[in-house]
């Protein structure tokens, strides 16, 4: 699947998109922010309070239990400042 | 009562008097039309400007969400919901909205709905860029506009 990240997600990872190729077992959102977090430092620092970072799949907005089988696209991002 | 909405995302300044306008154009149905323009303020004299950043596709997708959410609860004539991204100088529009109704009430509450939803849940950040040459922090999101958000959700 493509991830894409937002704001500072994206300036600690250092990316703004990548393909992610977790392993089976890594299932919901949860499963791959702790997959993420094991990537490097810059992933570590992006998750350090993983809780509170937003993810979408498919541009609609999903909670950390949701399923990831079937995303193509997968964003993460810090709570939203817009308006 | 179904009406047009226009959604928009684009770096370019508007004209919220135009989109106003252009809202109410030929119509003898409504009888009210609510415009809310937020602007980058300068932080004290503090902000040189604002970096918006957005999530191009789902920006567009989650604001029509949110449009249709209200026009679902209220009955509303026509709804336009302009949002920028890109550098904005204080002073400068960041965001309109414009609801149009045969009643206040439901183009009042329209209006301050869609901003209390633009701003927890379509997909934008900002940066601010300061006057002393740093480049300032990702600004925060405010439990404030959470709790504005979840006011609409309570029966």
């Amino acid at each position: 699947m493509k991830a894409v990240y937002f704001a500072w997600v994206r300036e600690r990872i250092g990316k703004t998109e990548e393909i992610l190729l977790p392993p089976a077992e890594v299932a919901t959102v949860a499963d791959l922010i702790a997959w993420l977090k094991q990537k490097g430092e810059g992933y570590d620092a992006a998750f350090e309070n993983g809780s509170t970072i937003r993810a979408a799949i498919d541009h609609t907005h999903v909670k950390h239990d949701a399923a990831i089988a079937g995303a193509r696209e997968i964003a993460f991002f810090p709570p939203m400042t817009g308006g | 009562m179904s009406g047009a909405a226009t959604v928009r995302v684009q770096a370019e300044p508007f004209d919220a008097a135009a989109e106003s306008a252009a809202l109410t154009q030929g119509r003898s149905d409504l009888g009210a039309v609510v415009t809310f323009t937020g602007l980058c303020r300068d932080e004290g004299g503090m902000l040189e400007a604002l970096e918006i950043e957005h999530y191009p596709g789902m920006a567009e997708e989650e604001i029509g969400r949110v449009v249709a959410a209200a026009q679902a609860r209220w009955p509303l004539g026509g709804v336009t919901l302009i949002h920028r991204y890109g550098r904005i100088a204080p002073g400068a529009p960041i965001v309109l909205v414009v609801t149009a109704s045969r009643h206040r009430v439901a183009a009042f509450e329209a209006a301050s709905f869609l901003m209390d939803y633009m701003k927890t849940s379509a997909p934008f950040w900002k940066k601010e860029h300061r006057r002393d040459g740093t480049s300032g922090d990702w600004v925060e999101a405010k439990a404030s506009d959470d709790a504005a958000a979840d006011r609409w959700a309570r029966p």
